[in-house]
């Protein structure tokens, strides 16, 4: 059962690592470290899903015919890996900012701090 | 049809999305704002026309690069997607109108290029968002519309420092729903091998028994409902809503949720199916459950707020309620109400979103307490306030009690304890309504005004879209056949179409 399907067991895996970390970290770096292993966990799903036992490279070759893996779910992740970098370099930015402002990346004590600015 | 007008469906997207880097390009205070106002009154040119054909002709299905689907990307307008990008570039652009005084307080000027280029971003995933027959596509224009609406949120930060964090925790929620939206199309396309939404649709029944399906369809709706703020899911909304500028806040309540809400009814109703939808798996009453407690949760939590822009923000998660309600009720009426909601709802909200942030160009803040006698000081904008706050409540002669309307007919329609129950529960978050939007009033009129305070009203600008929407709000109140009429085409088309 487990060793059959053991890429999607590992993606399940890495999904669940990555969402407890966002949600149990304080840390706002590590929260994104979560979010990032998260989205690469879909990236690992995608790229299972394609793949074909035995299958190579989907290259068209006169006159043979081979098997190859399919590769569209390749190329949508491609998409979703551009996001991906997006999202970390944008929540990144976002973190600087909040360190320059408030000089912590902690998040009870920004949550603390803007309780105390109302 | 003209040649320009058989290209409508991909200049309705395309025109905001290239004018993005365009606007990025210039500099100063009035360049990147004509730009981003023109290019979207375009995309809202487009938007009617195609709502008109629709509604007359037909539906359009057209085909990306010639590619014919469902192997190539397929843009279908049907009378439900045309009256939502219609709402979503209507709001956008009258906002826009507004935009140039208001902005031009609360972000700093050498970054107006890069911040109205965001803007154009987030207009052109949400008008893809709706367009689009593609269910991969969705999720690419979902994030597209989120990175850009993050960005946005975060720019408030000149006026309030906690704008920023209100954008990482938005960032953190946005990207887990629209993940979960990504591995549910992921099973989808793994079972049926297409991503075309029409190509799913037809293959659902067949497949529909499967776990992998089952999965899909629960990664869909959550992912779905973290992005719409569908209660338990809504912490980001009230965070981002409040310390985004005025005119990120007007605009995300007229269209960003609404987007979420379309999607919900497109996934529900075109890709799934009502009778697996409502039949197989028991979505009516989990829907159900969650729209009423977040319509009558969310109204007490409003009456305890302190700041305006949140005691708005908690009421837009309400609203969104009535809208689940709505298509939880599975049947015509329900959606009728439900879409009809959307665009009444929008043009209330954003209407008294443009009103805050006319209050907060004069005052300088949002805060109940600092809004003592504003009805003498700027009775004009109080008056537009109070206007407002009547469509938000439902008051008759405007479009909140429509809405409301039809939903009570859809709730009592059902003829169980259940449609009277949720009656009640609708009469009791009205009545919420009028307190929360009292509280504001009685501040505001029958305070005291602080010594010294000046009476000015916000410059013309701004008083003139505002008092547009107010204007738009009592138009649709009075005369219905616009967006009931779309409404009940759209709900008709989707109950029709259903297979």
């Amino acid at each position: 059962m487990f060793f059959e399907h053991y890429n999607y067991w590992i993606f399940v895996i890495l999904l669940m690592i990555g969402l407890y970390t966002v949600m149990s970290r304080s840390n706002l770096i590590k929260k994104m470290i979560g979010l990032s292993l998260f989205q690469t966990a879909v990236f690992l799903f995608y790229i299972t899903l394609g793949k074909i036992e035995g299958g190579t490279a989907p290259i068209l070759m006169e006159g043979e015919d081979v098997l190859y893996s399919n590769p569209l779910p390749h190329v949508l992740i491609l998409t979703a890996i551009v996001v991906g970098v997006a999202t970390t370099a944008l929540g990144l930015a976002l973190i600087v900012r909040i360190k320059e402002t408030f000089g912590t990346i902690e998040e009870d004590d920004i949550l603390r701090m803007e309780d105390e600015q109302k | 049809m003209n040649a320009l007008f058989s290209q409508a469906p991909i200049l309705a997207i395309v025109i905001p999305l290239m004018g993005a880097p365009i606007s990025a390009l210039f500099r100063g205070a009035v360049l990147p704002w004509a730009i981003a106002t023109m290019l979207s009154a375009a995309s809202f040119w487009f938007s009617i026309d195609l709502l008109v054909h629709v509604n007359t002709v037909g539906p359009i299905s057209y085909e990306l690069g010639g590619w014919e689907p469902p192997w190539g990307i397929e843009y279908v307008v049907d009378p439900l997607s045309a009256f939502v990008m219609m709402v979503i570039s209507g709001i956008s652009t009258g906002v826009l109108l507004y935009a140039r005084e208001s902005i031009l307080k609360e972000v700093s000027t050498d970054r107006l290029g890069m911040f109205f280029a965001a803007y154009l971003l987030a207009l052109a995933g949400m008008m893809g968002i709706t367009i689009t027959g593609d269910a991969f596509n969705i999720f690419v224009f979902l994030e597209i519309t989120s990175l850009s609406s993050y960005v946005l949120i975060s720019m408030g930060e000149r006026t309030d420092r906690r704008a920023l964090f209100a954008a990482f925790q938005y960032l953190v929620m946005g990207t887990i729903g629209a993940t979960f939206i990504l591995i549910g199309v992921g099973l989808l396309y793994a079972m049926t091998g297409t991503l075309n939404i029409a190509d799913i649709a037809s293959k659902f029944d067949a497949i529909a028994h499967t776990t992998p399906v089952r999965a899909a369809v629960g990664f869909l709706i959550v992912g779905v409902a973290i992005k719409l703020a569908m209660f338990p899911f809504h912490i980001w909304l009230p965070n981002g809503y409040t310390y985004a500028p005025s005119i990120i806040t007007a605009f995300f309540a007229g269209t960003a949720t609404k987007v979420s809400v379309y999607l919900m009814i497109r996934f529900i109703y075109t890709m799934f199916g009502e009778d697996f939808s409502f039949g197989e798996i028991p979505l009516t009453s989990m829907l159900m459950t969650l729209g009423v407690i977040a319509f009558l949760s969310m109204s007490v939590v409003a009456i305890f707020q302190d700041n305006l822009k949140r005691l708005l923000a908690y009421s837009s998660v309400a609203q969104l309620g009535y809208m689940t309600v709505g298509i939880a009720l599975a049947s015509e009426m329900g959606l009728i109400a439900s879409i009809t909601h959307v665009f009444n709802h929008a043009i209330v909200k954003t209407g008294l979103f443009l009103t805050v942030g006319a209050i907060f160009y004069m005052v300088g803040s949002t805060y109940i307490k600092d809004l003592a006698g504003i009805g003498q000081r700027m009775p004009i904008t109080s008056f537009a306030f109070v206007l407002g706050g009547l469509g938000l409540i439902g008051v008759p002669l405007t479009p909140g009690f429509v809405s409301k309307w039809y939903l009570v007919q859809a709730a009592l329609e059902r003829g169980d304890m259940v449609g009277y129950g949720l009656t009640i529960a609708m009469l009791i978050s009205s009545l919420f309504a009028v307190i929360y939007v009292w509280r504001v009033v009685e501040v505001m009129y029958f305070r005291p005004a602080p010594e010294g305070a000046e009476c000015k009203e916000a410059p013309l600008s701004m008083m003139i879209p505002c008092w547009i929407f107010v204007i738009a709000i009592f138009y649709f109140g009075i005369e219905t056949s616009v967006n009931i009429g779309f409404a009940e085409a759209a709900a008709s088309f989707l109950m029709g179409g259903a297979k």
